[in-house]
């Protein structure tokens, strides 16, 4: 047992019901009156300062306390599950690098939890999720109403009670939002404004993408209050998640963030391979870096093109995109798709490289260099393009961590804070690179850091490319690989195998897990709870948007409309991914 | 009371030939100068963006001019999927726009739901508003937006304009209670 894990016994005796550290990841189950007590402790006094929430999820227990109702014993691997619903937080200590996870256990029958939303500004919309999607009940939440399900929502979609086909219609125009933003304004203690106007952004507006909408409050033309409503682009991939197999999955986390898929599908797969314990050979590592880094540079084109097209500098979005053709031309011959993958398998990929891949990534990377060139020789000396993003979005690094954020818009207020060196996974250790910074947390850092980024990206795939190992690039585990057909056609255990790969799917033994990969925006994480059957118990997608866009309400008031587009455009906010 | 309506009545020339040589002008005007309205929401409207970059380059089919306004498109392209929270935005864009108009649904998530059977997701956008061509692939190749492009210009060929006096009545499917 780890001492962390001793030490929370020892300060909260009562509260503390259960302890575990499977998979190298300590776990304690606590009671739920002792969920604000244990995270100030964890925060501010515990050895290790437990001071970044990961991620913030609900899991229902109700299929697990049914077989355990049949037999006592079943699913040990998961640990004790006193109540039905489970909120599960997940603690990271900047300092140290550790890892914690928390599990409050909450009862059907008043069915709610203490908020530690006053503690992470990132919780409260995590918190809000959680209530729309397993009715769990935050008490003394500012704000908890629906966040992805429409308002009129009945029922919590991610209940295992509730049929994922059965469809609620809005009959009605959307939510106002003037509940949340209406009474501003009028209230001397608001600092006195002689008249607001309310403008509606949104979500058929070209610079919000799409679907995302916000309402300010406009004092002339400064924004001096927002609020944001999101879940225009909810798909429900973690229900679809617990009605597929464990392969199934995949295509669905494709659709994450579309702009890097292959990064989506190295994720998920990595997160997979880690409940099973299954290590995948040297040349599928090799592969998966130089796809992930593609992947990882061609979301960054499509954001900066985005951004800058936004702002009203159309040229680069010409430079930007003809290189993304060039590098979905390679993919293309890869995987046979541009957008949506589906390269990576659960072990290993579906496909090993081959020689004009590599002659098209090679040709990629001496061309994007000049058009890198061309769009920064264009915007960083240009005066209207540098006072529009200079000074303006400021996030300072507390708050910043206290939203949860990751990635490029962490990096760009300072932070070198990067999975791929903090927690290096398939043999990123091995890859001289630096981590890119910028110190002043405003727009023009997160572009910048963009373009950095993409430099280094272009490095590590030279050197994955000079070192790229021969050999298998699929595991040899008989639980997820199929056997070879000379092999299913010659022998009967080869083909007992097939067949069983074939009718049920992957079996991923009982346990939990969660999973952190450096994405393109972000931490990207996976936790995932099987219960040992063909199918995922319960898969929780780390959204690194969805803390980004949450502090998008801070980071544009007292400025300009026009402002918070170019702010908008450098968070990268992709919808598929914040909604899920 | 239009000329047309007047001659629709009097069979001759100005009924039959003048007709069908204004109609074909129209017509022709209209396929080849599509502004499009992107509604685009998910994967599909990244690759509607490939679409519009110079390496597919759109406006070789003269369909290049997007417009952030439903005011001023007549195409509207639906490219990505509809939730239920998003149906009634989507049925109130496709009413701000003006006749006449068309539309794209762009993917199979816009055409039926594609993999996404489930509680939140519209299937199909024909419960909400009427397609004129439904463009399978997820996400389509740019290549394959060209073709459903091309589809709806030959559709536009066919057009005859509306008679003046009975102004069409858009055919508008309600949202299933």
């Amino acid at each position: 047992m780890s001492a962390i894990l001793a030490a929370l016994q020892e300060r909260f005796p009562s509260e503390v019901l259960a302890t575990s550290h499977l998979r190298g990841e300590p776990t304690a189950v606590i009671h739920r009156r002792g969920v604000r007590p244990i995270m100030a402790w964890l925060r501010g006094e515990s050895s290790e300062r437990y001071d970044f929430l990961a991620d913030l999820a609900g899991v229902d227990g109700q299929k697990i306390l049914e077989a355990r109702a049949e037999n006592p014993g079943a699913l040990a691997d998961l640990g004790a599950w006193p109540d039905r619903f489970q909120v599960v937080y997940h603690l990271k200590s900047l300092s140290t690098g550790s890892r914690l996870r928390i599990k409050a256990s909450v009862p059907e029958t008043d069915c709610s939890v203490a908020t530690i939303s006053d503690l992470w500004a990132g919780a409260n919309w995590a918190e809000r999720e959680v209530f729309d999607l397993f009715g769990v009940r935050f008490d003394g939440h500012p704000n908890l109403k629906r966040i992805l399900c429409i308002h009129t929502f009945k029922g919590h979609a991610l209940r295992k009670d509730y049929y994922i086909k059965d469809q609620q219609w809005l009959n009605e125009e959307n939510e106002s939002l003037m509940d949340e933003l209406g009474e501003f304004g009028e209230n001397p203690a608001d600092g006195g404004f002689s008249e607001l106007i309310p403008v509606n952004l949104g979500p058929a507006h070209p610079a919000t993408h799409g679907v995302l909408r916000s309402l300010v409050k406009l004092d002339g033309e400064i924004i001096v209050k927002s609020v944001q409503e999101i879940g225009y682009l909810h798909r429900g991939f973690e229900k679809h998640s617990e009605n597929s197999t464990w392969t199934q999955v995949i295509p669905y986390t494709d659709r994450l963030n579309y702009c890097s898929a292959m990064l989506n599908n190295v994720a998920y797969c990595r997160a997979v391979e880690k409940l099973m314990g299954i290590d995948v050979p040297p040349r599928t590592k090799f592969i998966r870096v130089i796809i992930a880094e593609i992947s990882r540079i061609i979301d960054h084109l499509v954001c900066l093109a985005a951004c800058l097209v936004d702002l009203g500098a159309l040229s680069n979005f010409w430079y930007l995109f003809a290189m993304r053709e060039k590098a979905y031309e390679a993919l293309e011959g890869l995987c046979g798709a541009r957008l949506t993958s589906s390269y990576v398998r659960v072990g290993g990929v579906a496909d090993d490289l081959d020689a004009q891949f590599i002659g098209r990534v090679r040709a990629f990377l001496t061309e994007l260099p000049t058009a890198l060139n061309e769009v920064l020789g264009l915007i960083s000396k240009n005066r209207i393009f540098l006072d529009r993003v200079k000074g303006i979005g400021i996030i300072s690094r507390e708050d910043a961590l206290s939203h949860g954020f990751t990635g490029p818009c962490l990096r760009a207020t300072g932070y070198a804070y990067d999975l791929r060196r903090a927690e290096p996974y398939d043999g990123y250790e091995a890859f001289d690179f630096e981590v890119a910074t910028r110190p002043d947390g405003d727009s023009w850092s997160r572009l910048m850091v963009r373009f950095d980024e993409m430099k280094q990206s272009m490095r590590i795939i030279e050197q994955a490319l000079d070192k790229l190992p021969s050999g298998p690039v699929l595991s040899d585990d008989k639980r997820v690989m199929m056997p070879k057909k000379e092999h299913v056609y010659g022998n009967i255990e080869a083909l007992m195998n097939h067949f069983v790969i074939i009718y049920d799917g992957i079996k991923v033994p009982a346990g939990e897990s969660y999973c952190a990969t450096e994405g393109a925006n972000g931490e990207l994480g996976f936790y995932l709870v099987s219960d040992g059957s063909g199918r995922p118990y319960r898969v929780r997608c780390r959204p690194p948007c969805f803390y980004l866009y949450s502090a998008f309400g801070r980071m544009i008031e007292g400025c300009m409309v026009p402002d918070a587009v170019a702010v908008l455009g450098t968070l990268n906010v992709i919808a598929g991914e914040l909604d899920r | 009371m239009g000329v047309k309506s007047y001659y629709a009545n009097r069979p001759g020339f100005f009924a039959t030939r003048l007709d069908a040589m204004t109609n074909g002008l129209t017509n022709w005007g209209r396929e080849n100068s599509l502004w499009p309205y992107p509604f685009g929401t998910a994967c599909c409207g990244i690759e509607f963006m490939g679409v519009l970059s110079n390496v597919h380059d759109v406006s070789r089919f003269g369909a290049e001019l997007v417009r952030f306004s439903p005011r001023q498109a007549d195409l509207l392209v639906v490219a990505g999927t509809i939730t239920h929270k998003m149906g009634p935005i989507l049925k109130r864009i496709w009413n701000q726009m003006l006749e006449p108009k068309w539309s794209i649904a762009f993917g199979v998530c816009a055409s039926s739901g594609g993999f996404y059977d489930n509680y939140s997701v519209i299937q199909g956008i024909d419960h909400v508003i009427p397609v004129d061509v439904y463009l399978p692939g997820c996400p389509p190749r740019p290549e394959a937006f060209f073709e459903a492009l091309m589809l709806l210009q030959r559709k536009i060929q066919r057009e005859r304009a509306p008679d003046h006096d009975q102004q069409r009545i858009p055919q508008m499917a309600h949202a299933r209670p």
